[in-house]
This record gives C-alpha cells, sequence and structure tokens, in this order.
C-alpha cells in the first residue's frame, strides 16, 4: 500500500494499527489552554440535535421509526443533520434519529418494540419472519432445557442476551481510515484460502464467518458511496481519517443493536492524522475540534429500537458507545494526545452527555495536567468513568485496547467478547438457606442442600450449602451461554465488526454476578452475629431475625471485606471450571447496570436485614448507607475484591457533592486526581465518579425540562438521569452520597 | 497559681488506657481539616460549649468508642496511597489536646510511617505532652481563634481567659513550625471590621503562620443539639451572605499571606 507522511513499520506490510500508532504518535504533557470552544458549523448543528432530542423526550423517547426496512449496513439513502453544516457525514438511516428494525435478534422483539409505539412491521416482513427466516431468538428457544427457562423466568439469571443482540464486539474500526477497504478485503481473503480441512466443524464455521466478513466489508463500500466517500482507499488526511472511521463504526450500529457496542480507543489513532495536518498548515485548531466534535455529536445520536422491558434493565436508552482515552503503552511513553484532550473538551462544547461514554484508562504515570483535567471535566460533568490502565495491561497483556460496554478490557482487533449478563448471587446464597429452593415460589433450583431447621445460621454450614448452590447456578448458567452463542454466531453474526478484527480472535465470555455486598453483608452477619431465620410454614425464610453487631462491608474492614472478595473469588472458580462454546475463556464481572433496582425486587429478604424487593447496592458498591466510615474506607474495601478473579471488571460507582471534595475549585481537582491515583494503586479496576448535589437531582425530578443533559454515572456508564423511570431515579437518590461537614 | 495549675490538669486529661484514644468518629475522606485529603480522626469530649458548635456529641468526655493507637495507625496507613503529596492525619473533635498524653505515641508512630500529622485545636491545653507534640510531632497546628475580647470569647465558649490560646499561638511560633488560624465567622457576633483588624494587628508578625481558614457560619448542627436535648443558643443568628464574606476576606488579606473560606 501507498504510505506518503508516516514512518514505517510492521504496519506497512499487514494489518496492525497498533504498530502504526506507536511509530507515529506525538504524545502531549502540556495543559488544556490549546483547546477551542465549538464552530459556528457544530453549534448551528447541534441546535439542531438539540430539538430533536427534545422532540423525541416528549414524544416517549421515541422521535421516529422505520417499519419497512431492514436495517443493514447498506440499506436506507443516506441522511443528514443539516447537510450544509456537517462536516462529518453519515447517520443510521435517511433521517436523524429514525429507530430501525434489526429483527435478526429476534423479530418478537422488534414486534413488541413497535406496537409499544403504535406500529406495525410491513406485513411481508412480518410473513417472511413468521414462515422462513429464524432468528437468534427463534434458535435459542428451540435448544433451551427446562432447566435453563426456570432459573431465567424465577430471575436467578437475568439479562440474558437471548432475544437480542449480545454486543460487546468492538470493530478495530481505526482499520478501514488507515488502510482503506480495498486492502482488507485482501488480506481476509488471504485468510479464507489459508483456512483448511479436514472440514471439521469449527473449519466449516470460520470459513463461512469469513466470507460474511468480506461480503461485509464490500457493503460499507456501499455505504460510503451513498454518502460520495470513496472508502476503497486508506483516509488522506484528518477529516478523513475521523470520517472513515465514523463510517466504519457506523456499518457496525446499522447491522447490530447490540446492548454495548464501543467505539474502541480512536483518539490517540486519530490524533496522529489531526497532527500532521496542523504541522503541515493544513488546517486550524478551530477545524480539529470541530471534526471531533461532529464525530462525537454523531456518536450521541445512535439510537436503537428496544421494547421498554429491555429499559427496566438497561436504563435510559443507554448504546455504550465507549471510547477508552489515555493509558500508556508498554514503553513507557503516554497514549495521552491532544486529541485526547479534544475528545474531552465535547462535554464542554456540547454539554454533558451519556455518550460516548468516555473512559479515561488512568496510570499513575499520566502527564500531571491530563490528569487535573480529567478531574476538573469529570467534576463539571459527571460524564467520564475512569479505569486501571497498569492492573489491565498487567493481567490482560495488551497495551492497545478498548472497553467493551462498561467496564471490560478487549484488545482491539485481537481478541471479542461474548456477553453474558449475570446471575443473582443474593439469591444463590438464599438457595443455601432454603434446602436448594427459591426462597420466593419455593420452587426447588438445586439438589443436595439439606434443609436447615436450626434456630440460627451456622456459618460453616452456610458456607458449605453455598458453594454447592453456586456450582449448580454456575452450570446452569454456563449451559445458557453455549447456547445463546452458538445460535447468535449462527443467527445474528456481527459480520460488519468482525471483518475489523482478526480472523479466529481469542475470545472471552463474560459472566457476571449482581447482588456482591448483599451477600457479603450476609455472611457477615452469620459469622459476627447471630441470625434467626423466619421461615413460613411452607419452611422457607421470609425474614431474618439478627441479634448483635457485624461488620458491613465498605469500612475497610478486612472481616467483611475477605468475604466479599471470597465470593467472588469462589464463583469464578466454579465458572473457570466448565466448557466453553468456541474455547472461550470464562472471566466474570462484578456489574449491575441500573439492574440492582430489578434485582432487588426479585429477591427476598437476606441475612443482612435487607428486607424483600429492596434494591441492591450497584456493582460492586458497599450497600447504601452502610459505609460510615467515609469514602475512601469505601473505596479501599471494593479495592480488595481480586480483578485476577474478576477479570470482565468491578464496577463502582462513587457519587460525591461538590463541597466534599473540596472547598473550592483548585482543591477539588488536586483530591479528585488524588483519590483516582490512591484507589488505583490499591489495585481497584473501575470507578465511576458522580460530583453533584442530591438536591439538584430531587430538583431534576420535579423539572425534568430544565435538567435535560443532566448526566450522571451509573454502574458502568453513564444516563440522561431525566430519562431513567422514577423508581431508578428515587434509587440513584437513595444511594450514597459521601458528604462530610 | 498552683490552683490553677491543679484546676488545669483537672480539667485537661480524659483518663482512658495507656495508648488508647477515646473516639468520637472517622472520617477517612476529610477534605476541610488540613491540606489535602485526610484521615479525620474525631476524638470524644471538649471543656467548651461553644454556641455555634458543630459536633455538639463530641463535647461530653465520657461516651465514644476506645481505640489503641496501633489500630488508628493501621487504618492511616491503609489509606496513606490517597493522601498523594499534602494530605495525612488530623485529629480533631471535640478538643484533641484533651488527650494529649496518648496523642504523642500515636503521632510519633504516624511520623514513622511517614504520615503528615495535623491537629484541630483550641488551644486551652499547654502541658507538656501538649508541648512535645507542638515542638516535635505536629506538622501542623489549625488553631481556632473563637474571638478577641475576653467578652466575645466567654459569650461563645462559656469559659474565660482567651490568652491561653493565644499563649499556645506563641508557643508554636517559637517551635518554628507551621500554623492555620481558623475563625467562625458570624454576622454581628465575629464578623465585625473592628474585630477583624484586631486579630489581623495581633498575629500579623507570627511567620508560621500559613494562612488563616474562614468558616462561615451555618445552622447544620443545629439538629444535633436538639437530638441530645440541647437548648441551640444561636438560634437567631443568621448565616453570612457572599458580600459579608468577602468583606471579611479582603480585611483580613492585609495581614495574612492567604485568606481561605473553608
Amino acid at each position: 500500500m501507498e504510505v506518503k507522511q508516516f514512518n514505517y513499520g510492521v504496519w506497512t506490510e499487514k494489518v496492525n494499527v497498533r504498530d502504526f500508532v506507536t511509530n507515529n504518535i506525538t504524545p502531549y504533557h502540556g495543559t488544556s489552554e490549546f483547546l477551542v470552544g465549538p464552530s459556528a458549523k457544530t453549534q448551528k448543528l447541534w441546535e439542531v440535535c438539540k430539538e430533536a432530542t427534545k422532540e423525541e423526550r416528549q414524544n416517549n423517547g421515541v422521535r421516529s421509526v422505520d417499519t419497512e426496512t431492514v436495517s443493514t449496513v447498506s440499506a436506507f439513502d443516506a441522511g443528514y443533520i443539516d447537510r450544509d453544516n456537517e462536516v462529518i457525514v453519515g447517520l443510521q438511516t435517511d433521517e436523524l434519529l429514525k429507530r430501525t428494525m434489526k429483527p435478526f435478534g429476534g423479530f418478537k422483539v422488534v414486534q413488541k418494540a413497535l406496537q409499544e409505539q403504535g406500529v406495525k412491521p410491513n406485513s411481508n416482513l412480518t410473513e417472511l419472519f413468521s414462515k422462513y427466516v429464524k432468528t437468534h431468538n427463534d434458535g435459542v428457544f428451540d435448544a433451551y432445557n427446562a432447566e435453563i427457562k426456570k432459573y431465567r423466568s424465577l430471575g436467578f439469571l437475568t439479562g440474558l442476551p437471548d432475544n437480542y443482540a449480545r454486543g460487546r464486539i468492538i470493530g478495530d474500526y481505526r482499520r478501514v481510515a488507515l488502510y482503506g477497504i480495498n486492502f482488507l478485503i485482501k488480506s481476509k481473503q488471504e485468510d479464507l484460502s489459508n483456512i483448511k480441512g479436514p472440514m471439521s466443524d469449527a473449519v466449516i464455521r470460520l470459513r463461512e464467518e469469513v466470507s460474511e466478513q468480506i461480503k461485509a466489508l464490500k457493503e460499507i463500500i456501499e455505504l460510503g458511496a451513498k454518502y460520495d466517500l470513496d472508502l476503497t482507499r486508506p483516509a488522506e488526511n484528518a477529516k478523513e481519517a475521523v470520517q472513515w472511521t465514523y463510517m466504519a463504526y457506523l456499518a457496525a450500529v446499522k447491522e447490530q443493536d447490540g446492548a454495548a457496542m464501543s467505539l474502541g480507543n480512536v483518539s490517540t489513532f486519530l490524533d496522529i492524522y489531526i497532527e500532521n495536518d496542523l504541522q503541515e498548515g493544513l488546517i486550524t485548531e478551530e477545524e480539529a475540534q470541530e471534526y471531533i466534535d461532529q464525530f462525537v455529536m454523531k456518536l450521541r445520536m445512535v439510537r436503537h429500537l428496544r421494547m421498554s422491558a429491555y429499559d427496566e434493565i438497561f436504563a435510559g436508552d443507554p448504546t455504550w458507545v465507549t471510547e477508552a482515552i489515555g493509558g500508556m503503552f508498554e514503553d513507557g511513553r503516554t497514549k495521552v494526545t491532544k486529541t485526547s484532550f479534544r475528545f474531552l473538551n465535547t462535554l464542554y462544547n456540547l454539554g454533558p452527555s451519556p455518550e460516548p461514554n468516555m473512559t479515561i484508562l488512568w496510570s499513575k504515570d499520566l502527564p500531571q495536567n491530563f490528569k487535573d483535567f480529567c478531574a476538573k471535566v469529570s467534576i463539571d460533568t459527571s460524564s467520564i468513568q475512569f479505569e486501571n490502565d497498569e492492573l489491565m495491561r498487567e493481567n490482560r497483556g495488551s497495551d492497545d485496547y478498548g472497553i467493551a460496554c462498561c467496564v471490560s478490557h478487549q484488545a482491539l482487533g485481537k481478541s471479542i467478547q461474548f456477553f453474558g449478563a449475570r446471575t443473582n448471587l443474593a439469591k444463590t446464597l438464599l438457595l443455601a438457606i432454603n434446602g436448594g429452593r427459591c426462597e420466593i415460589t419455593g420452587t426447588q433450583m438445586v439438589d443436595g442442600i439439606e434443609p436447615c431447621d436450626c434456630e440460627y445460621l451456622d456459618f460453616d454450614k452456610v458456607m458449605a450449602n453455598f458453594k454447592i448452590a453456586m456450582k449448580e447456578v454456575a452450570r446452569v448458567y454456563n449451559d445458557s451461554m453455549n447456547i445463546i452463542h452458538y445460535m447468535h454466531d449462527k443467527y445474528y453474526y456481527e459480520k460488519a465488526q468482525m471483518a475489523l478484527i482478526d480472523t479466529n480472535p481469542s475470545i472471552n465470555i463474560a459472566y457476571g454476578i449482581a447482588g456482591l455486598s448483599i451477600v457479603a453483608d450476609s455472611l457477615s452477619a452469620i459469622k459476627y452475629a447471630k441470625v434467626k431465620p423466619i421461615r413460613n410454614e411452607d419452611g422457607l425464610t421470609v425474614d431474618f431475625k439478627i441479634e448483635g453487631d457485624f461488620p458491613y462491608y465498605g469500612n475497610d474492614d478486612d472481616r467483611v471485606d475477605e468475604l466479599a472478595a471470597k465470593a467472588v473469588a469462589d464463583f469464578n472458580d466454579e465458572l473457570k471450571q466448565l466448557a466453553v462454546y468456541k474455547d472461550a475463556e470464562p472471566t466474570m464481572s462484578v456489574l449491575t447496570i441500573t439492574s440492582n433496582v430489578v434485582y432487588g425486587k426479585k429477591t427476598g429478604a437476606t441475612p443482612d436485614g435487607r428486607a424483600k424487593g429492596i434494591p441492591f447496592a450497584p456493582g460492586a458498591n458497599p450497600m447504601h448507607g452502610r459505609d460510615s466510615q467515609g469514602a475512601i474506607a469505601s473505596l479501599n474495601s471494593v479495592a480488595k475484591i481480586n480483578y485476577k478473579d474478576s477479570q470482565d471488571g468491578i464496577s463502582n460507582t462513587f457519587s460525591v457533592v461538590p463541597k466534599s471534595l473540596g472547598a473550592n475549585e483548585e482543591d477539588r481537582i488536586e483530591n479528585l486526581a488524588t483519590i483516582l491515583d490512591g484507589y488505583f494503586s490499591r489495585n481497584a479496576q473501575h470507578v465511576n465518579i458522580n460530583v453533584l448535589d442530591k438536591e439538584t437531582l430531587i430538583d431534576a425530578m420535579d423539572h425534568p425540562e430544565e435538567y435535560p443533559q443532566l448526566t450522571i454515572r451509573v454502574s458502568g456508564y453513564a444516563v440522561n438521569f431525566v430519562r431513567l423511570t422514577k423508581e431508578q431515579q428515587l434509587e440513584v437518590i437513595t444511594r450514597s452520597f459521601h458528604e462530610s461537614m | 497559681m498552683l490552683l490553677l495549675w491543679i484546676l488545669n490538669l483537672k480539667s485537661c486529661l480524659i483518663k482512658t488506657e495507656e495508648n488508647i484514644l477515646r473516639v468520637h468518629s472517622i472520617e477517612s475522606f476529610g477534605t476541610h481539616d488540613g491540606p489535602g485529603i485526610r484521615m479525620v480522626i474525631f476524638l470524644q469530649g471538649c471543656k467548651l460549649k461553644c454556641l455555634y458548635c458543630h459536633n455538639p456529641d463530641t463535647i461530653e468526655t465520657s461516651g465514644g468508642k476506645l481505640y489503641h493507637i496501633e489500630e488508628l495507625v493501621k487504618m492511616a496507613v491503609k489509606e496513606k496511597p490517597y493522601f498523594g503529596k499534602k494530605g495525612g492525619v488530623t485529629v480533631s473533635g471535640g478538643e484533641p489536646l484533651l488527650q494529649s498524653k496518648e496523642l504523642v505515641p500515636f503521632f510519633k508512630r504516624l511520623k514513622e510511617e511517614g504520615i503528615h500529622t495535623n491537629i484541630d485545636t483550641n488551644g486551652r491545653i499547654l502541658n507538656h505532652f501538649t508541648e512535645e507534640l507542638l515542638d516535635t510531632y505536629a506538622d501542623l497546628v489549625m488553631l481556632d481563634i473563637k474571638h478577641m475580647t475576653e467578652e466575645g470569647y466567654e459569650a461563645i465558649t462559656g469559659m474565660r481567659n482567651k490568652e491561653t490560646a493565644f499563649n499556645f499561638a506563641k508557643h508554636r511560633e517559637a517551635s518554628g513550625k507551621k500554623m492555620w488560624l481558623r475563625y467562625v465567622l458570624i454576622p454581628e457576633i465575629t464578623n465585625k471590621p473592628e474585630l477583624l483588624h484586631q486579630m489581623g494587628a495581633y498575629f500579623k508578625d507570627y511567620k508560621t503562620i500559613e494562612k488563616i481558614e474562614l468558616q462561615p457560619y451555618h445552622k447544620l448542627g443545629i439538629h444535633k443539639w436538639e437530638a441530645l436535648g440541647w437548648d441551640y443558643q444561636l438560634k437567631d443568628a443568621r448565616e453570612n451572605t457572599e458580600e459579608e464574606i468577602d468583606a471579611a476576606v479582603e480585611i483580613l488579606k492585609n495581614y495574612f499571606k492567604e485568606v481561605k473560606v473553608n
């Protein structure tokens, strides 16, 4: 291929974006002073978007929806927001915020979502999908057994991607800009010719997949052509680099509607083109910022058609366009560039926003100016999250990675992830106390656990039974995952994204748990106090009476924190022993999104004193109000959960009122940057930061129209507060806000 | 003189076992009690009963929870990564120096662990333990100036002899180690130009004073008084306006290197 202005390397011969970046990056150690405001064009464009999102909110969350066309990479004509002011072009459809049908995940879900909007799919499509075309969802339910269905319907396993797209796969969208699609097709064709017999299941499958990928690449060329872009060749300047990268991402979100579809780590890559054009005097800083502002604006406008039940689990209509920013290379250089700043600057130029889900890869070695700027942006907007770059680099073996969904490391172009939703660990613990029966319905879930009729719960006995319950839940969970991913590959393969990933990448399967703090506190109560189960006539525990004190998780008290860490390690050990589809490597996360409300509803009273139906704490957070020693003790407790046992991520949400962070802006910035250094030095993995007054949230509940862009961080992502349900809003407000007066 | 000394000794010390501190509560994330991020240990017990006290539940000299100093050192060490370049441990209260005997080995241990130490005090206790802390182990002392007149001091604290606190300041100045002043700003009571000038004039030549922190009066502590069944005496006082705070800052800037509103 033709390479003009860049330093050569391995990347010039074969696909290797990391090599290009390490050879051409200009790390930046300066301050944010160079940043500029939005251009006139950007401002005009954003006004149109704001008006459109307002209409969307007023119209029950959906502005318009297409009922005629199955959305594919090349479906729909070109669409514009306001063509004269658009520097970076491309929409999912021919109209801003129009939602589309992506029926291959499950046609019934599409029908339901449309029905909720008072419309129906085109009757031809209905006929096709009810008679002739099979979907992922159809496949999964053909294969599910009674046991899986039982675990699913009783709330032991929830949010499984069995009727919608799994998401979590990150295409290396930079490849389209760096190489142009012709080169990528050639490369995939070579791969295909090298996939040889004997024709085992795996080989046949891979040959079919790569062939699909090549078709998808050709479709991306078509998509570009609709916007008069020649994506067959590499991008030749900064504007094209941004545009080409966006087109690649757009192809993905036209074809798929996965729960989370991350962008990856594009800012450092794009900076190389921008820096080059700036050096050559081809563009100004205003233009550079304009490209990024408009790119980000487009990412904010990505929409998927969802049914309202989906929103109960994934609140606030998220798309998880997660962009990882910052971090360090293995050689000790920082990945921070001026474009890292430019991305964050969009939160000022366009105002706060949950999307794209900007994630700072934090390292103690990041330039101090960048650390300070991140802290400032976090305080001003509550829109960004932080993850431990060193911890992930060292444990996962790649410094060129994105964040899949909310918190998970994914080496770009080299690995993918199978999303696995999560299991309710608190209910699992209750199985151990109820002789293996569901605490709500009495249904027998797990055999081999003796019902205990003792007056007080015995810690050793409960732990032994808990282990049996974990083993069984893990087994059923794994069975369901194997079915889901087999069927997803078969009926809703992510060919456009996989086309931008190495052939035959490594895979990890991302199991999850919810209710960790409840489990830790319950075990602590059983161990350190006396817990008396109150049983109904059916022998099921309906409540617990606690005599004496016990330590709560969240106070940096090893006695209970070790119980939390052990529960994570134990469940992970059970998962590790199970065989996974495509030889994926099991990993686990402690992450709940906002589903901690739903999980709480489905869980009976627990031995920690939590009443039936009360929401769990999100992710790995301590239970609200139980962390009485202040924020740092709380952070230290979470940091004790070993990342090695939960490599898919350990999510923590930290909410603090501005005044508690420091007396003035300077102090707040310095204190927040110091907290992050401290927290991550304890090998913690992730933290969301909200710097907000509770009063602001209460006011926003009452006057949502005045807070269209109020953004808060929840488990692993950010949402528009006003787009949460009332119940979710209340739950956020009751969470621990660290206040020290 | 002897009588005074005996009175002083009697009123000063909270009796506990060796190396045990009587603690009201611990805040692991203190950002308003000294530089940087601090573990703030609120000790139980105070001999004053300031009208505006926002921690009235720390006044009673019995009660609280007993901690061995090694337990507290262990907690501080676990927090050390969050202290950064500036933070550390602050003992506040209550009046921490009522337990100055136990604070000496505690601070000594913190210094061994490389942790910055700070005392938030009303400066009424000057015994040889306090002196050891002031001269050797306290990296910073935050001295609360209650009022510049004897009448005003008594009205606020219920005790006479403001000079004790001034002598305390002199001692710290002689040690050459850093000190901050703190001053609660109450409209008409402490926020009066003549009082602010008086304070400035008194301390302007102190070389160890890095800054003065103004703490605008607020009513957030009232519910604690009610919970204790005590009558809150300052019910009629109001909070400062922005302008009143700014005016106070302007006056004090004439005398102090740094004036901070906390």
